[in-house]
């Protein structure tokens, strides 16, 4: 009967699993031209330097991503929940980073007169806006207003669906993020299938989430930014740098969490072998 | 509170004193030392213990917050984000109220579950389930409204959905709807509301918790076999027996929650919450957290008229109907064995029960469309007709298996041949006790 029982049981669970597993493939498989389900094309995985359990960021890289999102996404993307002082983490000094701010226009006030006005930048100001209000980023950008980019790489996540969910608790798969950010960026230079139309001022990207085309122009080129560690200035690189800044900048003390974590699960390792000793000892005169 | 045998002793003229006056240590000694435990507690028995833990952690870690929270929509979101970037450690309790409340939500299911498998909820612990039902009822509460605070696109979007169920009800519906949100839509007086009740209810929690630990310790626990407490050697001192034990479970626990903390804190979460509520916004899925999912399949199951119950009444009566039959359950099971230990059938309906409630909970994520629907009214059928049907039927067909006389015959049963304890072991945990 027992043995039944587990039958049946484990037939129950191989049922509800591969029909759950049939339902995520059928939802992919969308009508090529007119798709009904969002991203097109699942991002694409990335090797991070910040992934797993002894992950740390990769101090260069974000220092070439704050230059990526400094001289390119700045223009349109605000990063309200940054502040200057926090850039110590990207292995910069105080005069840096004193230096860095300065070279922002902050509007501060209002003033013993009652006016506002403009200074430079210190340190515990954050990033300011490129644009005054919503409104403005919207009106200036086609309608759509460029997300704000201080939680972006913890706000964009694609759903992984059975079994890849349960896949994830065992390898720590937490870069949904960053591995979205950086299929976007490069996944412009895809041509949409026969048939689809791109509504006027949008452009095509399958890895897009939330439709099959942004209003976001492919925002990168081979050779804008000039990198000064020899890094390969391709759009492949900035992607993968200008993501890993955003992952910092929505997470700054990642590092610190990590390894917090190895600590605490360490100490509860050694005190359970201890406890589980014990018990065992306590219970050793009874049967149970 | 163990029935009134009390076997405190106070050693010192302090301890007598105060014994005398207000006899607190002893109700403690009662209730946590010489309180009896049957002996063949198995791990499923520990989640009770662990429970306390969750609801301590959730009390700490949320005053903490507290100090930091501001519940004004055009703030709540920035001051969680302060808390995660500016307040020492602030991402740490943050994260652990965060999946505290997930891990609160799974110790309360396997504790459910537990309850469901050794038939824990029938005479004389209706009262005791009871309680436990309505712990239930308003952990679901807490959570709902826990999750507005951080004032991102699932909170505004979630309490938007939930609260609408309410507009389904004739007459005062919409008004009870208006009631809660403090006007016609999500707003700041919603995040006031929710936030003084999120504050309120965890300590009307801990208050159940206690009438349901009382009871406890009137009826006492169940056990694996199902049968009563017969002898005095069917029990065990609560310490160090079950203490022990009960910390085990709680650290093998705590360091799966503390896995999630650390290297997955975001796992249970929905990035939508990441970005600022707008109420001009509508996310493309609304889904509520992964706890409520399974009554979110049934809710969405109802896609039509039964009669003069249109499908969204019928969708609201459905999910409240199936919280509502918890409730019933000592009195729709029917059988006179308690423990699915000896009933084969009951067996196989209780884990075909919990592989649906998964699916179920699956399905809740997934957007009412295809297949889907079908699915969902099979699964939301089976959950109703485990209750309804299955329960009162099976324990007047089912044949159960041949009952041990005793907890200690079972204990004795089952060691006989691979125990490797020497026969007079039983007597001597009895001096112990
Ligand atoms: C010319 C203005 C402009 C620049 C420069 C720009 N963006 Fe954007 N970005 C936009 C707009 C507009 C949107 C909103 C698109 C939409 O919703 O249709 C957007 C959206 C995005 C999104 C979110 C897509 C989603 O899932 O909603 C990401 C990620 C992004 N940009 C990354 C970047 C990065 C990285 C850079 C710098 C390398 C950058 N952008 C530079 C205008 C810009
Ligand atoms: C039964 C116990 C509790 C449960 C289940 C619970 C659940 C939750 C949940 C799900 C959230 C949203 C977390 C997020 O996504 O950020 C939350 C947030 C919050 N809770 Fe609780 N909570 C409990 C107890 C408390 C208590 C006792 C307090 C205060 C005394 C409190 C204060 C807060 C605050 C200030 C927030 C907003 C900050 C944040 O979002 O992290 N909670 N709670």
């Amino acid at each position: 009967m027992k043995k039944v029982l587990h039958g049946l049981a484990a037939l129950g669970i191989l049922l509800a699993g591969s029909s759950a597993f049939a339902a995520e493939t059928a939802t992919g498989a969308n009508h090529a031209a007119e798709p009904t389900h969002f991203p097109i094309l699942a991002p694409k995985e990335q090797k991070w330097s910040f992934a797993g359990p002894f992950g740390t960021y990769d101090k260069a890289q974000l220092q070439r991503g704050l230059k990526v999102y400094k001289e390119v996404c700045s223009a349109c993307h605000s990063m309200n929940l940054v502040a200057f002082r926090t850039l110590a983490d990207l292995g910069y000094s105080d005069a840096q980073i004193k230096a860095f701010a300065a070279e922002y226009t902050i509007q501060d006030g209002p003033n013993d007169d009652g006016d506002m006005f403009e200074r430079p930048g210190i340190a515990s100001d954050h990033f300011p806006s490129p644009y005054a209000n919503v409104q403005a980023a919207a009106a200036a950008n086609g309608g759509a207003a460029p997300p704000d980019m201080s939680l972006l790489a913890k706000a964009r996540g694609v759903t992984r669906g059975f079994p890849l969910f349960v896949v994830d608790i065992f390898t720590q798969y937490a870069e949904g993020g960053p591995d979205y950010i950086y299929s976007l960026l490069t996944g412009y230079n895809e041509t949409p299938p026969e048939g689809m139309e791109i509504p006027e001022g949008t452009h095509y990207n399958p890895y897009f989430v939330s439709g099959k085309s942004l209003k976001m122009a492919p925002p990168l080129s081979d050779g804008q930014v000039t990198y000064e560690d020899g890094s390969p200035e391709t759009v492949d690189q900035y992607s993968h740098d200008v993501s890993a800044f955003l992952m910092w900048a929505a997470e700054p003390h990642m590092e610190a969490r990590k390894r917090t974590g190895f600590s605490v699960l360490v100490f509860m390792a050694l005190l359970g072998v201890l406890v589980y000793l014990t018990k065992r000892k306590v219970w050793s005169n009874v049967e149970h | 509170m163990s029935g009134g045998h009390s076997t405190y002793t106070p050693k010192t003229g302090i301890e007598r004193w105060i014994d005398a006056r207000m006899p607190l240590p002893r109700l403690v000694h009662d209730s946590f030392v010489s309180y009896p435990v049957p002996r063949n507690l198995n791990y499923a028995y520990t989640f009770g213990g662990i429970l306390s833990i969750m609801l301590v952690v959730q009390i700490l870690t949320g005053v903490v917050l507290v100090m930091h929270y501001a519940s004004d929509t055009s703030l709540a979101f920035l001051s969680v984000e302060k808390i995660m970037r500016d307040v020492n450690w602030g991402w740490l309790l943050r994260y652990m109220h965060a999946n505290g409340a997930s891990f609160f939500f799974i110790a309360v299911y396997l504790h459910i579950f537990r309850g469901l498998y050794y038939g824990s909820y029938k005479a004389p612990r209706e009262l005791l389930w009871i309680l436990g039902c309505i712990i239930y009822l308003l952990m679901m509460a807490t959570g709902f409204m826990g999750y507005v605070l951080p004032w991102g696109q699932m909170s505004g979007w979630g309490a938007t959905v939930i609260t609408g169920f309410f507009t389904a009800i004739p007459l005062v519906g919409t008004w009870l709807q208006e009631l809660l949100l403090g006007g016609f839509a999500v707003d700041n007086p919603t995040l006031t509301h929710f936030f003084a009740l999120h504050y309120l209810l965890p300590f009307v929690i801990a208050g159940v918790v206690v009438l349901h630990v009382w009871a406890l310790h009137v009826v006492g626990q169940t056990n694996p076999t199902g049968i009563e407490v017969k002898q005095k050697t069917d029990t065990l001192p609560f310490t160090p027996y079950a203490t022990v034990k009960d910390a085990f479970g709680m650290i093998v626990f705590l360091a799966v929650f503390a896995y999630f903390i650390f290297y997955m804190p975001n796992y249970l979460g929905h990035p939508d919450n990441y970005i600022q509520f707008d109420s001009l916004k509508t996310p493309a899925h609304i889904v509520p957290e992964w706890y409520f999912l399974p009554f979110y399949a049934i809710l969405r199951a109802i896609t039509f008229n039964i009669g003069p119950i249109d499908s969204k009444l019928g969708g609201v009566l459905a999910m409240f109907a199936a919280i509502a039959v918890l409730f019933f359950v000592p009195w729709l099971d029917t059988s006179k064995v308690r423990s699915a230990v000896y009933r084969p059938w009951y067996k196989l309906f209780f884990w075909l029960f919990a592989i649906n409630a998964i699916f179920l909970g699956w399905l809740g994520s997934k957007p009412a469309e295809g297949w889907y629907i079908p699915a969902m009214q099979v699964s939301t059928l089976y959950y109703f007709a485990f209750f309804l049907v299955i329960m009162p039927l099976l324990g007047l067909f089912e044949k159960p298996k041949q009952l041990p006389n005793s907890i200690t015959e079972a204990v004795l049963a089952k060691n006989k041949g691979a125990a490797a304890h020497p026969a007079g072991a039983t007597a001597a945990s009895e001096s112990n006790g």
